[in-house]
């Protein structure tokens, strides 16, 4: 693999990873509890879909086969995306969003805090914009974790178990393969080893004040390293993927 | 005697042009007529959302999903907007929301038809935000301040709206031959109930009476009708589209354009709930509204800890 070759999947595990949570965010519009929710999950997915146009774009330059953002978004297979497990869990009830996008955002603002000095310059600016969007991601949805958490016992119930059920995905965003070895060795991209710890602070830091209990480590699911995702992500694609894909020759 | 003298002061302010203001004397059937016309712009932009979120997830291209996205993100923004202009006549978004609820509440008709292509997006953009601006921009005169200031910031968005739903029928209509008829498709479905927007002919128009008088209302539903049309009907021979009206010619002497009789049996029905959406949209926003209820009360009861909490302290 080369330098190139292991550059190219890194973006599209970045760019399809905010893809993908992005198409979850637009799944919300016009289903918010208030209209207020309607407004900011809308804006984190414009933001979203903003991340992703970049590092699909940068992804199909370094490719250098004239691919755009858009064949890379609508004309792929489900095995040839890289969008980890946690960003393509179905919405479900308000909670359950309010959780996954805790994870992650939890993630990508360790990640890009320290990937804005990556040493490939397009990566270290796509960091740094980034940081200041999921910066706001993660306190949206760490404020909503707290008031759900500490709320009613309804409330708390319903979002313990959404973090119950969603702790098995969160082994997946930390894997890593031949793809980080040689990005780490070039000092482009970052060790998930030294992400984990910052990771689980700020997950612990929201759990407490939230009055929620972290689930022990069990049985971890994983895959998306190598396009081996949950059958939801199909039904995704199939959807977002419908136009360009009825009418394979026309310009939109 | 007050009310006779309190009623020709508000009048003299009209006629001069001066803003009413919230906590300004204001005639009783003005609040009134002001409450139900400003909840039904702001249902009709939150309802609004539904017919192109029904397309937001299918978007051919990330360019046209953000921008989608961002349009309907605006709708929700003018709802909000429109919702706090409206409180100010003394009811709350709650009050106003239950209304909306419960069928009392009516929004804008065309919601109330479905979004079935992709071209759809277009037509909406195209038609309904350009019907929509022509009777916001005259709204910005309107005699209520809060609704006139409202109006002037919406507008701006709007003008953005339109651009981009011309922008798609534009780029489909020479685009491929099957999405330049998808295009006319769009057109011909959305033209009528588009024009029908403006109300009935004024001759039929229940509202219009002291709503000119108070300058609520600054240009009649015919008026306005034709000033959509006039110039709507360039925009489509620009981009190659037809407009479904064999009636639709240049009349000379009025400077005008004459066109077609409208369906009103079919407005009327669409009106009353029976539009081939109208269950299903009230249905989307009530369903949404429910699946919120234990989020919202969340909240309250967090907030109310909070407040205890710093009481204590």
């Amino acid at each position: 693999m080369t330098t190139n070759e292991a550059l190219i999947k890194y973006c599209l595990r970045l760019g399809d990873t905010s893809l993908i949570l992005g198409q979850r965010m637009a799944e919300w519009c016009s289903k918010g509890p208030v209209l207020e929710e309607d407004i900011a999950l809308s804006n984190i997915g414009l933001d979203l879909f903003g991340q992703s146009r970049t590092m699909l774009t940068y992804a199909g330059e370094i490719e250098g086969k004239g691919r755009t953002e858009n064949d890379l978004a609508f004309k792929r297979l489900e095995r040839e995306f890289f969008n980890n497990l946690m960003s393509e869990r179905p919405n479900g009830h308000f909670g359950e969003t309010v959780v996954r996008n805790l994870f992650l955002s939890a993630f990508t603002y360790n990640l890009y805090k320290k990937l804005s000095l990556s040493k490939d310059d397009t990566i270290a600016a796509f960091a740094a914009k980034s940081l200041k969007e999921v910066t706001y991601h993660l306190r949206h949805s760490g404020e909503w974790m707290i008031r759900l958490g500490d709320g009613t016992e309804d409330s708390h119930n319903k979002i313990q178990q959404s973090v119950n059920d969603l702790w098995e995905y969160t082994g997946d965003l930390f894997a890593m393969n031949e793809v980080d070895e040689l990005l780490i060795a070039e000092n482009i991209a970052i060790d998930l080893n030294e992400i984990k710890p910052l990771w689980n602070n700020t997950i612990n830091e929201i759990l407490e004040r939230a009055t929620l209990t972290r689930p022990l480590d069990g049985f971890m699911q994983k895959g998306s390293l190598n396009g081996i995702h949950s059958e939801d992500l199909g039904h995704l694609l199939t959807e977002m993927q419908f136009l360009p894909r009825a009418y394979p020759n026309s310009k939109w | 005697m007050e009310d006779a003298k309190k009623l020709e002061e508000f009048q003299a302010k009209i006629d001069a042009e001066i803003k009413i203001e919230p906590k300004d004397w204001m005639p009783e059937d003005y609040r009134k007529h002001l409450q139900r016309q400003m909840s039904q712009h702001a249902h009709s932009e939150i309802i609004g959302m539904q017919p192109e979120g029904n397309w937001l997830l299918r978007a051919p291209s990330l360019r046209s999903k953000v921008v989608l996205l961002a349009k309907i993100q605006d709708e929700a923004g003018h709802g909000l907007y429109l919702y706090s202009a409206a409180e100010t006549l003394g009811k709350s978004r709650t009050e106003y929301l239950d209304e909306l609820k419960t069928g009392k509440a009516k929004y804008s008709s065309i919601f109330n038809y479905p979004t079935l292509t992709w071209a759809d997006m277009g037509a909406v953009g195209w038609l309904v935000d350009g019907a929509a601006i022509v009777n916001q921009v005259s709204l910005q005169r309107t005699s209520y301040g809060p609704y006139a200031r409202g109006m002037v910031k919406i507008c701006k968005e709007e003008s953005f709206h339109q651009r981009q739903g011309y922008e798609i029928m534009a780029d489909m209509a020479k685009g491929s031959p099957e999405q330049k008829e998808m295009a006319q498709d769009a057109l011909n479905r959305f033209w009528w109930p588009s024009i029908m927007m403006f109300g009935p002919h004024d001759s039929d128009s229940p509202n219009t009476g002291n709503a000119v008088k108070w300058k609520i209302k600054r240009a009649t539903n015919d008026q306005l009708r034709q000033s959509f049309i006039d110039k709507t009907v360039h925009q489509a021979e620009i981009i190659g589209l037809t407009i479904p009206d064999p009636d639709l010619k240049w009349n000379e002497n009025r400077g005008s354009y004459d066109f077609g009789e409208m369906d009103w049996d079919e407005f009327w029905t669409v009106v009353k709930g029976g539009g081939p959406c109208s269950k299903q949209r009230l249905k989307h926003y009530n369903d949404a509204h429910n699946n919120g209820e234990w989020v919202r009360k969340a909240a309250k009861a967090y907030a109310e800890k909070q407040n205890s909490k710093q009481k204590v302290a």
